[in-house]
């Protein structure tokens, strides 16, 4: 194989035009400011296990793949797992439309003029999120949910000067949580914890009253909290507010097409996750942060992220996009930045443009009580067969269930379930001890009603039967 | 010639037309919704108001987006030479893989049993890759190069606490030449940045980093290549300096694709490194992402009496081989790990990209790209010499790896045309500009770097058109203020998109603006 299908100069010819045009004999005197102990040789580069040594064909390399792909498990209907992100359906428009070379081979759109098709993508994407949230302002994406979350409270440090604390309830996503200790440690910003009522599951009032003080820069609040119970997050916001720290709320975003948006709860920082708005579940990723805050130039100013901002072309007037406020990033702040991010998600937020854009108004609200009315029905089954909820408070689509009192691990029932081709919920009782057996459970738009009476069929076969 | 379209797009807010769907939710099972009742949320917390989305059919949303592809320009539209950016070409074959529903549909939290195959491709792809850098470990959890950054930065961090001596390593070294995100990251990494200079080789002044290497040198962070194109020739030296006090050396692999095949890190004294499979191995960028940073280092020991290796501090999950299982399974970050930087696994999707992209060039193709990388930069370059107008400041004489910075200062000094004007009429020819005033030490920078993937017609008709700019500038300076007038609009007000009173992140804040809401 001498010329590539990917390298088109690689043939005989055109190197000999090249390497004459310089001036030299061979490719290799490109190389000879290495010093040869930092050199590695011909013969030892080809000795190393990367890929098969040579260059493969497409057909090669799809056989090798297809043999891999085939052992991965696809369970339909998907995972009874949330926590976190949720199996959603995908509208092929929205894959369709990543997939169009133009968004998806793009880099950061440095040049505006030539890049405005992409970047009023990402516009619209911020302002269908600020409807959403109702906010003010949106960031082109983090990286994920966990990382918005960790950026939000370093900024509530900057913002709030002289404020070291931050306090973050037990009942928020614990996965979040360890990329919040990961992000705050360097920064010596301390990190209070604040109980549950273990009777709803919703935050301990009391306790976080106890909490937040004057030393407290920024509060976050998960809604619908980790274990699928929705808090009261008016309440929670005011308490906050009265100690004079920055209030930032979480949401999973499909439910609000059922709850008040973060900026009607009162929060200066809404974060949460696009993922369920038409990206996949990926085994972890790309998901999409969001990133938002209220109508304040001094949070704007201390926002991470990439920003696009609607503006005019400098000769008549005609509407324009740009990146803008760009004083705040790495490139020209360098050490003095807001947040090192860079590259962002922002072909996933065009993806969530794409599938919000098609939902719309109505569509969000019936999506959400599809998702409501089979995780109810699912629970009110659940408990039919002595599977209760752990927590009393009301849920949206995810609620934990306890195995205590029958007698068998959770463990036990989920390698049942898969033997049967099922994918049940999710443990949870090494992340909350005090819950025992607890697992939990999420239902979407994809676990159909027979699904739900397949799955419960089967978990009163496995819960009683002795095999 | 070049044409972009023009559509003056209306936003998808403005194309609303009360009472159209463009998705149908099933309604709930009649059973469904009787055994539930009627929704019952508390009156705290139940929206009132459905947000403001647009109503729109699938052919409106279908049709508007497809436009505004139209008005978008990638690396399958035309050469985008953007220098240490790394657009190559983004094989299809990948995007097949990637977008498969056996790896779409994988949730995060399923269990370990039903993922093997793609636990099997993280596996091989973890070995690859130290491989490919000479390191020992690769965890492929960081979601893109800056993430990756962070990671090794909080190494260096956790290293020094482990050995008790954080308290005075409280510094990173790092090159004014260097990507704005190296001391970003070592700014968010809780550390003081100390900036050393570049000589007038290209290489970092040894001198003055002597000069303040010392007891509280936590670590230094270097991109080799540096972002002038060129490789730092005293990296070994660098290295045991910095060695000498203790502190480690990071890569920041941004220009990796300069040096595959033909040197490693792991081989200069490199302690941490960071890839960006977004760049070197054929991930697309998006438009901005997603990327992954896969963070590589080199397991020296930490603390010998307790056993603890560099190994044990990586971030993330990693994926291990059981041999008595024959089974491939998630090793969980230890005590000593610096923990978790996104929830889950990493980016899956441009992992699995870069995976399909390095199993189908294997060693032999990696080298090949190098060298037509470094071939491509230096025959540009050589066309590019004596330009009027243009200069290629530090390392005369020396070749460059992935990338050429040329500087328009001349004709800047003489014109008043600047970088920027220029890069405005490369977009009029049908090209993307390259990057532009970065490194920040050379002056009305264009930074050039064409990859192994564009063609040789194509790196002509790019130095002819920067040739032609010239003649144009020189001819009628006025002239190349006037560009673009081939893109979908023309030049930008840069000053009304930044101003604290017209700023618009969001349609939401134009209209409350408008109706006089927001002041």
């Amino acid at each position: 194989m001498s010329t590539h299908p990917w390298i088109p100069n690689s043939s005989h010819e055109t190197v000999k035009k090249m390497l004459e045009t310089i001036g030299i004999s061979s490719v290799e005197q490109l190389f000879k400011d290495i010093p040869p102990e930092a050199r590695i040789s011909q013969e030892k580069w080809m000795s190393l296990e990367i890929g098969k040594g040579r260059m493969l064909s497409e057909l090669e390399a799809k056989r090798i793949i297809e043999e891999k792909l085939s052992k991965n498990k696809i369970f339909n209907p998907p995972p009874y797992m949330g926590g976190g992100v949720y199996p959603h359906y995908v509208p092929p428009l929205v894959k369709y439309i990543l997939s169009r070379g133009e968004f998806l081979t793009a880099y950061t759109p440095y040049q505006a003029e030539i890049s405005q098709g992409l970047m009023q993508a990402i516009f619209e994407y911020q302002s269908l999120m600020a409807e959403l949230l109702q906010m003010e302002v949106v960031n082109a994406s983090m990286y994920d949910w966990a990382s918005a979350i960790a950026e939000a409270l370093l900024m509530s440090v900057r913002v709030k000067k002289g404020r070291r604390k931050v306090v973050v309830p037990y009942n928020v996503n614990p996965f979040h949580f360890k990329v919040i200790e990961t992000y705050l440690w360097p920064q010596g910003v301390r990190i209070e914890r604040v109980r549950y009522d273990r009777e709803k599951g919703s935050i301990d009032i009391e306790d976080l009253k106890s909490k937040v003080d004057s030393e407290t820069a920024g509060v976050y609040l998960q809604y619908p909290n980790f274990f699928g119970v929705i808090e009261n997050a008016k309440t929670v916001g005011e308490i906050v507010r009265e100690k004079g720290a920055l209030y930032i709320t979480g949401v999973y975003p499909v439910s609000l097409g059922l709850l008040k948006a973060p900026g009607e709860v009162g929060a200066d920082i809404a974060v949460g996750d696009g993922q369920p708005f038409g990206l996949g579940l990926n085994y972890g990723g790309p998901y999409l942060g969001i990133f938002a805050v209220r109508y304040d130039q001094n949070l704007i100013r201390q926002m991470p992220g990439r920003i696009i901002g609607l503006t005019t072309t400098q000769e008549g007037g005609q509407r324009a996009f740009a990146m803008i406020l760009q004083a705040r990033e790495q490139h020209i702040k360098r050490e003095k930045a807001t947040s090192n991010i860079c590259t962002n998600e922002a072909l996933a937020a065009i993806g969530v443009a794409v599938y919000l854009s098609l939902l719309g108004k109505t569509g969000l609200r019936k999506l959400a009580e599809l998702n409501y009315y089979r995780a109810h029905y699912a629970a009110s089954r659940f408990s039919e067969i002595g599977l209760n909820r752990v927590f009393s408070g009301e849920f949206f689509n995810e609620f934990a269930v306890s195995l205590n009192g029958f007698g068998k691990t959770y463990r036990e029932v989920h390698k049942k379930l898969l033997d049967r081709g099922v994918h049940g919920g999710l443990y949870i009782g090494h992340l909350y001890p005090e819950l025992g057996e607890a697992s939990l459970w999420a239902f979407t738009e994809l676990h159909f009603k027979t699904d739900i009476d397949k799955l419960v069929d089967l978990l009163k076969e496995i819960l009683t039967g002795g095999g | 010639m070049f044409r972009q379209a023009k559509w003056s797009e209306p936003l998808i807010f403005e194309l609303s037309v009360k009472g159209r769907r463009g998705f149908l939710v099933p309604e709930p099972e009649k059973e469904v919704k009787e055994k539930v009742g009627s929704i019952k949320l508390s009156e705290d917390m139940a929206r009132t108001i459905d947000p403001d989305l647009p109503e729109l059919s699938e052919v409106d949303v279908m049709r508007h987006f497809t436009r505004l592809t139209e008005m978008a320009y990638g690396v399958d539209n035309g050469p985008v030479p953007l220098g240490s950016c790394t657009m190559k070409y983004n094989p299809r074959i990948a995007w097949e893989v990637a977008s498969d529903p056996r790896i779409l549909g994988l949730h995060p939290l399923q269990d370990e049993d039903t993922v093997q195959g793609l636990l099997e491709m993280i596996y091989e792809m973890q070995k690859w890759l130290a491989n490919i850098t000479g390191m020992d470990y690769c965890s492929l959890h960081p979601a893109a190069g800056a993430h990756g950054e962070l990671a090794g930065i909080l190494l260096i961090r956790k290293y020094h606490e482990l050995k008790g001596q954080i308290d005075k390593k409280t510094e990173i070294i790092v090159p004014d030449s260097a990507h704005g995100t190296n001391p970003a990251s070592a700014a968010m990494g809780g550390f003081k940045v100390v900036e050393i200079p570049s000589n007038s080789d290209g290489n970092v002044d040894l001198e003055a980093l002597k000069s303040v290497v010392g007891e509280s040198t936590a670590g230094l962070m270097i991109t080799n290549p540096s972002t002038l194109g060129l490789f730092e020739e005293n990296i070994l030296e660098i290295a045991r300096l910095i060695h000498s006090v203790d502190g480690l050396l990071y890569y920041d692999g941004a220009n990796l694709n300069g040096i595959m095949g033909y040197a490693r890190p792991g081989d200069m004294g490199f302690d941490i490194a960071h890839l960006n499979v977004h760049k070197t191995f054929g991930a697309p960028h998006g438009g901005g992402g997603p990327g992954a940073g896969p963070v590589c280092i080199k397991d020296r020991v930490v603390d010998a009496e307790k056993n603890i290796r560099l190994s044990d501090l990586l971030p993330g999950y990693y994926v291990i081989y059981d041999e008595k299982t024959g089974k491939y399974r998630l090793k969980a970050p230890g005590e000593n790990s610096i923990g978790f930087l996104k929830a889950f696994f990493g980016n899956i999707t441009p992992l699995i990209w870069g995976y399909t992209y390095i199993l189908m060039m294997g060693n032999e193709g990696l080298r090949k790209v190098t060298e037509l990388a470094v071939l491509n930069t230096n025959y540009f370059m050589k066309l590019m010499e004596n330009v009027k107008g243009y200069e290629i400041p530090y390392g005369k004489g020396r070749f460059r790896k992935h990338e050429v910075v040329l500087s328009a200062q001349p004709m800047m000094e003489e014109l008043g045309v600047t970088a920027e004007d220029v890069a405005k009429g490369l977009l009029d020819a049908g090209f993307y500009a390259p990057t532009i005033y970065f490194p920040l030490i050379v002056k009305e920078a264009l930074m050039t770097e064409f990859t192994e993937t564009e063609t040789i017609e194509n790196i002509e008709k790019y130095a002819e058109r920067l040739k032609e700019i010239s003649r144009i500038a020189y001819q009628d300076p006025k002239e190349p203020k006037k560009w673009p007038v081939n893109t979908s609009v023309g030049r930008i007000d840069l000053v009304k998109a930044n101003h604290p009173s017209t700023v618009t992140p969001t349609w939401r804040l134009h209209l409350k603006r408008v109706k006089g809401e927001i002041k």
